[in-house]
């Protein structure tokens, strides 16, 4: 329990809920969703509908009858396609019967990993800027979030020094995304190699969330499981969702070590049973057939993000390059502007939404998060109104 | 320029080719000038022929533009088959696209007219007319779904929430 007065504390809801506070993001939709005509770099969902196959899959699916429950674990031909999945992208060997579990969304795979391994009062280092939800889904399951900071000086990578320093004897596990929402940094092996000696030496295990890793664009992402010594420690966290623009599916998956899995799919198994079926059938299409329309999105983002990055540091906006995901995270210090002022004067007079940078946590404020997961078209009309309102400053 | 540049180029124009040098230039992570000339070049060897916009002319009001699609069977010619007879057709202005097919006839000719009697005054006067044409069906397009791979009945907005994760 961190920095909250107990004297005004609801007595019917839980402490940990009470000291959590409510999601930064939140603030900005209410606002940004009550005005019309807003062009919008606050969404991190692809701009794609999931590519016809993968719906028809499901729908042809229903139509044959799929309407069930299925193995706790998920069905096991999806468990294979993942397990050849992770064989073919990264030279990873998942045996789909005991080291791989399907779950709702990359979140609940978080989530149970989470809750599978720690103890109350159980350290979690957390590695901002990061997506929204590690910190909190930490303290949901017992344990104590600890942040480490990266900032535009390494390219917002997480370094062996600044990891060392957070680790305490009560530190269980590290999570971390790469390549990252919100900066779109990605990491090399050489680089994780490092942070692999570190997570050694003081016997850690790691949730990677490698839910991005699909969408890079100047080299393959190296999988945190593959580095030397990492595949018995690492819990690798993905899903649909990125990659095959199926948000609002639901499937993710976690793979790892057969104690850790066993243990998530436990909690999984009395909490939610199963991932929804008809997902799970346009999930199997999605890694048996759809590689050639993810590679087509893939490139589009590509040249959005070639576009973004030109177009933002001409109008004046210093931008760390993004190697992977779909998002940039310029930095706005040269107006004077907190991220939150910037971000609130950006949608008020030029009706563009971008996501502050301090609701990422450490490192990010300074920052805003633009999302170039949407048409040419949008982001060239974005670029004009924030050249706008940049110069109105 | 490289070949898979090029195609990335002609895919990029395909689908928009209202994006300016400056910004495909950006999008390719290639020098300007190198944009613009390779555009120039596939221009002039024909493989870009025209920027064309795809109209939705049922959403026009007061259109009466009307498409028909007709199947022709001819007798090919001794030398020169098929070419000659389909290039006296599709000089015709309002010809939009001619084929040659496989099956059950010989040429495919789609024509555009503003008015059902211009249609049938073209089929009637000028292709029947021709010497190897042998006979003629003319199919009306009574709505268009999909047209140059762009859905006309449901274009789908961005249901995304303004701000997510
Ligand atoms: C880093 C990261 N992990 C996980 C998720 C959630 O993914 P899913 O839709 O699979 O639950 C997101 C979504 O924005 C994300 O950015």
């Amino acid at each position: 329990m961190n920095k909250i007065d107990t004297f005004i504390l609801n007595p019917r809801l839980s402490k940990t809920i009470q000291s959590i506070p409510p999601s930064g993001i939140r603030r900005f939709f209410d606002l940004a969703s009550s005005m019309a005509g807003v062009i919008s770099l606050g969404v991190g969902e692809p701009d794609f509908v999931t590519p016809w196959k993968m719906r028809e899959a499901s729908i042809s699916a229903l139509e044959r009858g799929y309407t069930t429950y299925t193995a706790n674990s998920g069905l096991p031909e999806l468990k294979k396609e993942i397990s050849k999945y992770l064989q073919r992208e990264f030279r990873l060997d998942y045996n789909p019967e005991k080291e791989i579990v399907v779950t709702v969304g990359a979140s609940e795979a978080i989530d149970i990993a989470l809750r599978a391994i720690l103890d109350p009062g159980d350290e979690v280092i957390v590695v901002e800027p990061s997506y929204v939800s590690y910190a909190p889904v930490v303290s949901l399951a017992g344990g104590i979030p600890v942040t480490v900071a990266t900032d535009k000086t390494s390219s917002f990578k997480l370094t062996p020094e600044a990891f060392e320093e957070k680790i305490s004897r009560r530190t269980k596990a590290v999570i971390f995304c790469y390549p990252n929402n919100p900066t779109g940094a990605i990491m090399t092996g050489k680089e994780l190699e490092r942070v692999a000696e570190i997570v050694v030496k003081h016997d850690l295990l790691v949730i990677s969330d490698e839910i991005y890793a699909e969408l890079t664009y100047d080299r393959k992402h190296d999988s945190f499981a593959a580095i030397k010594g990492m595949f018995d420690r690492t819990i690798l966290i993905s899903g649909f969702s990125k990659a095959f623009a199926m948000t609002g599916w639901r499937i993710g998956f976690a793979a790892g070590p057969p104690d850790v899995i066993q243990a998530m799919i436990k909690i999984h198994q009395y909490t939610i049973l199963c991932a929804p079926i008809m997902g799970q059938m346009a999930a199997i299409e999605a890694l048996k057939n759809g590689m050639r329309e993810k590679d087509e999105m893939v490139n589009s983002y590509r040249q959005r993000r070639n576009y973004m990055v030109k177009a933002l540091r001409e109008i004046g906006l210093s931008t760390h390059e993004p190697e992977g995901a779909f998002y940039m995270f310029p930095s706005i210090e040269s107006t004077g502007l907190t991220s939150e002022e910037f971000a609130e004067g950006l949608i008020m007079k030029e009706k563009v939404a971008v996501v502050p940078g301090n609701v990422f946590g450490q490192g990010g404020e300074g920052h805003i998060r633009c999302s170039y997961a949407t048409s040419m078209e949008q982001l060239q009309e974005a670029v004009k109104r924030i050249k706008r309102y940049l110069d109105s400053l | 320029m490289e070949k898979g540049k090029i195609k990335e180029l002609l895919r990029i124009l395909e689908e928009n080719s209202r994006l300016e040098p400056q910004v495909l230039s950006e999008m390719l992570d290639l020098p300007l000038d190198e944009v613009k000339f390779t555009v120039e070049k596939l221009e002039q060897s024909g493989i870009i022929l025209k920027y064309s916009s795809i109209i939705n002319w049922d959403k026009v009001e007061e259109n009466d533009h009307i498409t028909a699609m007709i199947d022709v069977k001819v007798t090919p010619k001794r030398e020169v088959g098929f070419d000659d007879i389909a290039r006296r057709i599709y000089r015709f202005p309002e010809v939009k696209s001619v084929y040659l097919m496989s099956g059950a006839y010989d040429l495919s000719v789609v024509i555009e007219g503003v008015t059902m009697k211009e249609v049938a005054q073209f089929v009637s006067e000028k292709l029947s007319t021709l010497d190897s044409v042998i006979s003629t069906t003319t199919h009306f397009i009574l709505k268009k779904y999909k047209h140059d791979g762009v859905i006309f009945d449901d274009r789908e907005d961005d249901k995304r929430m303004v701000v997510t994760p």
